[in-house]
């Protein structure tokens, strides 16, 4: 059944030229690669099919879905609780791999990566929110932003700039020492938003990151990723089943039973 | 640095664990270390023999004796250079747990064991008199005789009570050198016996040779024994190294027990270390998904679980070592003079050590794998 996907012709003949650019050693090359960037978008799902195995039986979490995402873009996925949402997301970041299709990811063709490449993409392409935080319990605020610089080539002390940068960004500048458990779960996901925005990736990907907050916070957490997206230009990726939530995003995008449905824009801001 | 911190800081997190951990590596490593120390001290005699010393003794076996006379013969053995005899005495000093060993000997021995140091007025002494004895350092001791003192021996092999005046107390030269041993002139032995036993009487339990060369041991050996061969009593000589060992021999048994006590006790301890590592890593794994979530290869994954046991385990075989020096000098002051050599050598330390690293190495080897080769999304779903 899913053979039919990758026998299909390819509906997107992308330019090979364009795809690798973004891991390539010259980073600016002319302003006709630089033109081509603007219109290319960032994510480009083509007909992606990912199920589960358990036992002898095969469960079908996603039947070919094909949809694009543009830069600056603030997109809201939303549908029932198991109808694969996280698993899309995670697709789209690069930590888990379709059965079948094509995912163009930041100008990367990211099924053709091996783990290593994946990985050194991950670091420079995406920031991660989870929806419990997942920062490191021994490290305090400054240290866990601190963490994925240390994949970069950059100094000590331009780390620690960065990282107070990024958590000044999250109106945390007075939180720097305090540890995980020293931090309120607002506290707590605005520290991990600094951790995933002080690499500057081309993308953040945010599942459910307000679903362990309360309200006030969840607004905190939500005005922090909408000014991101407006003022830096931030393209994002939430997934949440708060319709609330969602009200923050440019579009919605709903997921069910394994079909996307059509984008919902939202007026809004 | 930081991934240092970071080490340290995770070692930290469960901190009655990391601990109880520590003190179960020291306490193996002092077991190892005393161990090895008694497989060493069990040993020392024949580390400490001389190359340049034969020991002529009955063919059949130690117990039985060799006549006085071969002494005689002996001497004119091409290379060999001087002759003693002597003889073990095996008696009971107030006690039978009071073991120390006790040796009748001829003058000529004191030339022939440079390695025992005696003043030259305390030897005069002892050689002028009859009922003298020279004891060891360690002895003394630890059985506080000093010079002018009466001893008692109760005979065992040869019966009565014998009194004995302690002349002249003899130093090692060398660490490894045994001060644990009483001397005394073989003639106030035969002399006695002559009265008492005339058959038991000028019979001596071996003759140590002094070679004028020690390349030439092989054939002195072979000379001699082929001198003595149909003769009423035949001989056996070898080197004193050979000597000591066959005593080592009859008890190879236990030393090979000891040897692997002292491996299952660092076997023990792995897997004790090795469920630690598992257990810790386990309950890290939402942490090392995230981690490799942000880009961290599987190298910095083994890199924080290697590291963090190692260090454990380096702190606790380092502690373990250091306390294994004052635990075996209790340990040897309480065997009293049945371990006359009790060092713990520097290849026991050197042992402690690998072997504590060892086990930090192989007790992260599991979990590790583990960590590595997890599926960052399982690893992402055991946080909820
Ligand atoms: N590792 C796995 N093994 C087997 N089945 C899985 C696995 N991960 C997810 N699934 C199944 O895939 C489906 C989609 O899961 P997913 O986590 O993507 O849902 P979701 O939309 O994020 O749900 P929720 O809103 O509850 O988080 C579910 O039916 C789930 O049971
Ligand atoms: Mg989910």
């Amino acid at each position: 059944m899913n053979d039919q996907q990758t026998l299909a012709p390819d509906p997107h003949p992308g330019p090979p030229p364009e795809r690798r650019r973004e891991d390539g050693p010259e980073p600016r090359a002319g302003p006709l690669h630089e033109s081509a960037r603007e219109d290319a978008p960032v994510v480009r799902l083509e007909e992606i099919v990912k199920s589960y195995r358990r036992g002898v039986q095969t469960v079908p979490v996603l039947a070919g879905i094909t949809f694009d995402i543009a830069a600056g873009e603030f997109l809201a996925l939303m549908g029932p609780s198991g109808s694969g949402k996280s698993t899309l997301l995670n697709l789209i970041a690069g930590i888990d791999r379709p059965d079948s299709g094509r995912l163009i990811v930041a100008g990367t063709d990211i099924g053709r990566l091996t783990e290593q490449e994946l990985a050194d993409w991950r670091s420079r392409n995406i920031g991660f929110i989870f929806q419990f935080y997942n920062l490191m319990p021994v490290l305090d605020a400054l240290e866990n932003v601190e963490l994925p610089l240390l994949l970069t080539g950059l100094s000590r002390r331009q780390r620690r700039e960065r990282a107070r940068m990024a958590l000044d960004m999250v109106s945390l500048s007075d939180r720097l020492d305090h540890f995980p458990s020293e931090l309120s779960g607002g506290q707590q996901q605005r520290v991990a938003i600094a951790r995933a925005l002080v690499t500057d990736p081309t993308l953040i990907v945010a599942d459910e990151p307000t679903g362990d907050l309360d309200r006030e916070s969840a607004n905190d957490v939500l005005g922090m990723l909408e000014r991101l997206n407006q003022q830096i230009g931030k393209t994002i990726i939430m997934v949440t089943h708060d319709q609330r939530a969602a009200q923050h995003a440019h579009a919605i995008m709903h997921l069910e039973k394994g079909e996307l449905s059509q984008r919902e824009e939202l007026a809004a801001s | 640095m930081y991934l240092i911190k970071l080490i340290l800081k995770n070692s930290l997190r469960h901190r009655l664990r990391t601990l109880l951990t520590i003190v179960g590596l020291i306490v193996a490593t002092v077991a190892f270390g005393l161990l090895q120390t008694v497989v060493d001290a069990w040993y020392a005699g024949a580390d400490a023999a001389s190359s340049a010393r034969l020991i002529t003794r009955n063919a059949v076996s130690l117990v039985f004796t060799l006549p006085i006379n071969y002494r005689e013969k002996l001497r004119g053995v091409d290379g060999v250079r001087a002759v003693a005899a002597g003889n073990w005495f095996g008696g009971i000093y107030k006690e039978p747990k009071n073991f120390f060993p006790q040796f009748a000997i001829d003058p000529a021995y004191v030339a022939m064991y440079p390695e025992y140091l005696i003043p030259e007025d305390q030897l005069k002494d002892w050689l002028r008199d009859r009922k003298g004895a020279v004891v060891g350092r360690k002895l003394a001791q630890t059985y506080g005789f000093r010079i002018g003192d009466t001893v008692t021996l109760k005979g065992t092999i040869f019966p009565g009570n014998w009194d004995f005046v302690i002349r002249g107390i003899y130093d090692g030269r060398e660490r490894s050198t045994d001060t644990s041993a009483f001397f005394f002139h073989w003639t106030y032995l035969n002399e006695t016996m002559k009265r008492t036993a005339p058959r038991r009487a000028d019979m001596v339990g071996w003759f140590v040779l002094e070679l004028s060369d020690p390349a030439r041991a092989a054939e002195v050996s072979r000379d001699v024994d082929a001198l003595f061969r149909n003769s009423t009593a035949e001989t056996l000589t070898e080197t004193e190294k050979a000597f000591q060992l066959g005593f080592v021999a009859m008890t190879e048994a236990i030393v090979v027990v000891i040897r692997a006590v002292s491996f299952l006790v660092i076997f023990i301890i792995m897997a004790v270390m090795a469920n630690t590592m598992a257990m810790t890593a386990r309950e890290r794994l939402s942490e090392y998904a995230t981690l490799k979530a942000l880009g961290f290869g599987q190298g910095f994954i083994a890199l924080l679980i290697f590291g963090e046991s190692l260090a454990i385990a380096a702190i606790g075989g380092l502690i373990g070592t250091l306390a294994t020096l004052p635990v075996a000098t209790a340990f040897a002051e309480e065997m009293g003079s049945l371990f006359p050599v009790f060092n713990v050598s520097a290849q026991t330390i050197s042992m402690q050590l690998a072997a504590a690293c060892l086990v930090g190495l192989i007790a992260a080897l599991v979990p590790s794998w583990k960590a590595m080769h997890v599926r960052i999304v399982d690893g992402l779903r055991s946080v909820g």
